[in-house]
Order: structure tokens, then sequence, then C-alpha cells
């Protein structure tokens, strides 16, 4: 008799860890040459060498520099950084919940943003750049601090209860947030492109203020892959293989959260990101968040550069809304997600 | 590892679902815990793992009550497998075995070499190495259990809580599960308290018997002095006749009530 194949513990799948590094550079290389003003891809790739490694300048002129370093690359970084940070967290929502249509935005976290975001456009108008991300933040936190509040004082800490309680907390805000639109006309075109998302930086700034969101966020989520494994088997029987699940989804959600509310705080709430990453990495490389939760970073980012180049080309000179290209997209993989994750379902 | 219950009253909020329950289990005793649907026999085990707590009396697992010991403790005191176990379709075996590691890693920790060697182990004690790769939802329900009793071994307990381990298995993986079971307490020290529907192999396979019903131990002792026609009928509601079989055992077998037709 054939030897069996050893039992072998869900590790990262290091070989598709390398194809996503190659898409998220491929998409990176993409979204800095393409635009009006085409880069040559050459010489930018000098450049960008040049500035890491050699003291070999490239022959991009002053203006084409600027417009590489000043504004396409660090859109294409915040747009690889939110994309990343909506994969990963979408991941880890549909582990912590069990749920395969959970997304990060599951608890309440885009209503609660759209509340504080609408609140700062129609009290302030125009002059609101720099108070509308800490307005989105705040919005979105508290949004979810709510839901967790609610699902806890009513039935302790089982999932059902708190994505209800997110259902009702985000129709809440929601409502809140259409009865300030409609006494506010005037600015619901603004309030509106927000909510449909929107990549736009003032040089590095913005790259600067989500970093260390991403960053502490996708480190905690990273942490937490084998106990989002072990969570598959349900709440009762990981309480009876010494799995804290309450602290474990508590701290997940945590994370999750505070990385998406300062995603969707610079970005406005871009959907189904963390809806189709995660699953379309499910489908490659199978269901351990080991694999899903890096792989969904890394896919995540080479995907939302790849929407945003859409977002400011397809139109141009006009610029589309990067939810529109996202829910383009989205929305028929939603279906076909539909039919293929009956398996995760039951 | 001795168990000992004292005056255990449990219930879940409308009226106590145990009453009074004294039963100690000696180390390396195997346990069958008898009685008619809802007589109490889960929560009877969940109180034993700790996972829900007595409303009054006393439970002790090695000097200590559950609570003392805490969850952590507890899970690697005590394997427990649940009557109706959730298996992810899309893990393989092998990683579900490993997750009876759990209670021994650290939270941040990942499995070492040497938790993958104590899994390997467990699923070929239990002939099931070559399941290691296969996606749970590709194997036969007698397949699972083995990956099941596996995991539990995994978990290097000291005392085996089963919640009706054969329900939904034909008769023969019914005795294959059984002597594997039996197999395991031969192999290494394992206290073994498990609620069971069938009362013959139940009689066959267990040192002793408890008859909960209705959330109180109505009988106690071995297969002859439990498995009595008059017990069966007077908690049970059935007729039964209980015969003996080779090798020192008895069957009960069920009697169609006789009705008349005139």
């Amino acid at each position: 008799m054939a030897t069996p194949a050893p039992l072998r513990p869900a590790t990262l799948r290091w070989g598709w860890l390398a194809a996503a590094l190659g898409a998220l550079a491929a998409a990176m290389l993409l979204g800095v040459i393409l635009g009006p003003a085409e880069l040559d891809a050459g010489e930018v790739i000098r450049e960008l060498l040049g500035a890491a490694f050699v003291d070999d300048p490239s022959s991009l002129t002053a203006t084409q520099q600027a417009i590489l370093w000043e504004l396409r690359l660090p859109r294409v970084v915040l747009g690889g950084m939110v994309g990343a940070m909506l994969g990963i967290a979408g991941g880890a929502y549909q582990g912590v919940f069990r749920n395969p249509l959970a997304d990060p935005y599951l608890l309440g976290v885009a209503a609660g943003a759209g509340l504080g975001a609408t609140l700062v456009i129609v009290s302030a108008g125009e002059a609101s750049t720099t108070l509308l991300p800490i307005a989105a933040f705040a919005g979105g936190t508290v949004a979810v601090a709510l839901t967790y509040a609610i699902g806890r004082s009513v039935g302790g800490r089982s999932a059902t209860t708190i994505i209800l309680a997110g259902v009702a907390v985000a129709a809440f805000f929601t409502a809140v947030q259409t009865y300030l639109q409609q006494r506010n006309l005037e600015t619901v075109r603004q309030v509106y492109t927000w909510i449909l998302g929107r990549l736009t930086t003032t040089g590095w700034r913005e790259v600067l203020v989500l970093l260390p969101y991403v960053v502490v966020s996708s480190v905690a989520l990273l942490l937490h892959r084998r106990l989002l494994d072990a969570l598959s088997v349900g709440d009762a029987e990981a309480d009876a293989l010494g799995i804290p699940t309450g602290r474990v989804r508590a701290t997940v959600v945590l994370f999750a959260t505070l990385g998406t509310a300062a995603a969707v705080a610079v970005s406005g709430l871009i959907a189904f990101v963390g809806l189709i990453v995660p699953h379309t990495v499910r489908l490659l490389v199978g269901s351990s968040y080991r694999s899903l939760l890096p792989l969904s970073m890394v896919f995540g980012a080479a995907f939302l550069i790849l929407a945003d180049l859409a977002a400011r080309t397809v139109a141009s000179p006009a610029e589309l809304p990067i939810g529109v290209i996202t829910a383009f997209v989205g929305a028929p993989f939603f279906g076909l997600i539909l039919r293929t994750s009956r398996r995760m379902i039951g | 590892m001795s168990i000992a219950l004292g005056k255990v009253t449990a219930g879940y909020g409308v009226g106590p679902v145990l009453e009074e329950i004294d039963l100690t289990v000696a180390t390396n005793e195997w346990v069958g815990i008898l009685g008619p649907n809802g007589a109490g026999k889960s929560t009877l085990l969940k109180v034993i793992a700790g996972l829900h707590a007595p409303d009054a009396g006393t439970v002790n697992i090695d000097g200590a009550s559950p609570a003392e010991h805490g969850r952590p403790r507890m899970a690697q005191l005590v394997a427990y497998l649940p009557q109706n176990p959730f298996f992810p379709e899309e893990m393989p075996a092998g990683e579900y075995v490993l997750l009876g590691r759990a209670p021994h890693l650290a939270y941040f920790a990942v499995e070492s070499g040497a938790d993958v060697a104590i899994a390997t182990e467990a699923l070929e004690l239990l002939d099931a190495g070559h399941l290691a790769n296969r996606p749970l939802g590709d194997i036969s329900g007698g397949e699972k259990q083995r990956v099941l009793l596996a995991r539990a071994l995994a978990q290097e307990p000291q005392v085996l809580l089963l919640d009706e381990p054969t329900t939904a298995l034909d008769i023969g993986h019914q005795l294959a599960a059984l002597e594997m079971i039996g197999d395991i307490r031969r192999e290494r020290p394992v206290t073994i308290v498990a609620a069971m529907h069938d009362l013959s192999l139940a009689g066959q396979f267990t040192d002793r018997l408890v008859l909960l019903a209705a959330g109180r131990v109505v009988a106690s002792g071995s297969a002859r002095d439990v498995l009595t026609p008059d017990l069966i009928r007077r908690h049970y509601r059935a007729d039964v006749a209980v015969v003996d079989v080779p090798g020192d055992g008895i069957a009960v077998v069920p009697l169609r009530a006789r009705r008349s037709t005139g």
C-alpha cells in the first residue's frame, strides 16, 4: 500500500503570494504610467529604482517627475492601501461571522461614516476637506461600537445577534443621513460623490494619515489567522477547544473596523472590494485564513489600483466614481459567488 | 482522572434540566449515560466539560471545579464531542485534527512540528492517516467519525466526553466506532463519559451505566442492573425483552405492542 500523504498544517501558499505580488507590481506600474500624460514604462521603472537604489537618473522631465511623484504614485499607493485594507477586513469579517456575505461594512461602518461625512458636508460645505475624514472615521467607529453594545446587551456574544444589531444600527444611521441629505438638497451631489467613493490625493498627506491604521490593523488581523480557522467549526465547538471566541471576535472586529473606518475616511464608500476579493482568493487557494488574509490584502490592493485606473481613464477627462467601477465588476461577480459558495453557506 | 458531581442542579432558566445529580467516575472508567430524549444527558456532559455552569452543586475534575481550572486548562483536560459536530466542508481532515491542538497553543501561536506529529499519530491510531489531505465534505460519515475522534485524541485529554458518538452511523460503523473508543482507552489512560441511545451497545461496551430520567439519576450499575424490562418500560415507555448474548453480555430487543384487531 502506498504511504499516505503526510499531514500538513495550513500555511501561506507562497507561490500564490508571489503571483499576487506580481499582479500588484503590474497594477502599480500601469497606474503610474497611464493617464492624460502617458509616461514611458522603462523610464518610470528607472526613476523609481533610481530613487531606491542607484543614482542613475531617468530621462523624465521635471514635469513628468512631478506627475509621477506628486500625483500618480501617491494615488496608486493610496488606492493600494485602501484595497488591501478592504480586502483583509472583508476576509476577516467573513471568518469571524462565518458568513460568506459579510463585508467590512456589515456592522454599520459604512452607514456611520456616511452620516459623519454628510453632517460635515451639509454644515461646512466646500471647506470641509480636513474635517470630513475625521467625521467619517468617527461616524464609522461609533456605529460599530453601538452595534456591538446593542448586540451584547440583548443576546450575549453570538455572531447572529451582532449581525442583526448591525442591520438595525445601519438602518438608523442611514435614515438620519437620508433625512439630512433631503433637507440640504444643494449638497446632494457632494454627498453622493463621497458615498460612491473616490481617491483624491494632495501629495502624500492621505497616504501618511492612513498608513499607521493599515499597518496596525493588518498585522493584528494576520496574527489571528489560526484562530479564524478554528472558529470555522462554530462557537460552541471552538469554546470547547479552549478558543476564547468572544475575545477573538471582538478583537478582530475592533481592528477590522479601525482599518476600514480609516480607509473609508480617505476614500469614501467603495463597494464590493471587501466581498469579491476574499471570495476570489477563497476560490483560488481554499478557505484557510493563513492564505486567505495575506492574499486578500495583496489582490485587494491590485484590484483597487486597476479599478481607480479605469475610473480616471475610461471617461477621461471626466472621472467616474471608483465605487461605480468596483460595483460594475462586483455585482455580476456577486451572482457567481452565490452559485459557488453554497458549500460554505450549507 | 476522576470526576465527581455532588448534588448538581442545572438548567436553562425555565425549570431545572438536571436535579441533584450525584455521580462519580473513576480514572480510566467508561460510564454510559442512558435516558430517554430530554432526560438531561447532553446537559450533564456540558456541565462536566465546564461549558454549562450548574445552578447548584459541585463539579470536581481532578481536584478542582471547571471554573477553578479555567477554560483553557479545561480544554486541555477534557475533550468534548458534541452530538452534531460541524465539519467545515472545505477543510482537509488533517487540519481538522490539528484543531485538537488548540488548547495547548498560546493565543497567537501556530502549530509546531510536535503538534503536527501528535495529530498525525492520532489519525494513524484510528486508521485514518490516508484521509489527512481529503476535504471533510468528501469523506463518508464513518470516516468523519474517525476524524472527529482523532481530533479529540490530538487534544491529549484525560477525560473524553462523547454525546451520542454513534448517531447517524450504520450498525457496522457503530460497532467500529465503539471499538475505536475502547482501543483508545487501552492505548492511553482516559476516563470516558458517553451519552448513548443504543442500550445494547451501551451495555456491551461500557463499564457501568447510569440511567437518567427527567433530570434525575434513577438507576446506576452494571448492564444487568440497569437494563431491565421494568426500568426501561417505566422510563422509556417501551416494552423490551432482555436477552443473553454470547460473551456474557446482554441485548435489549424492542417488542412491538400487541394490539387486539377484533
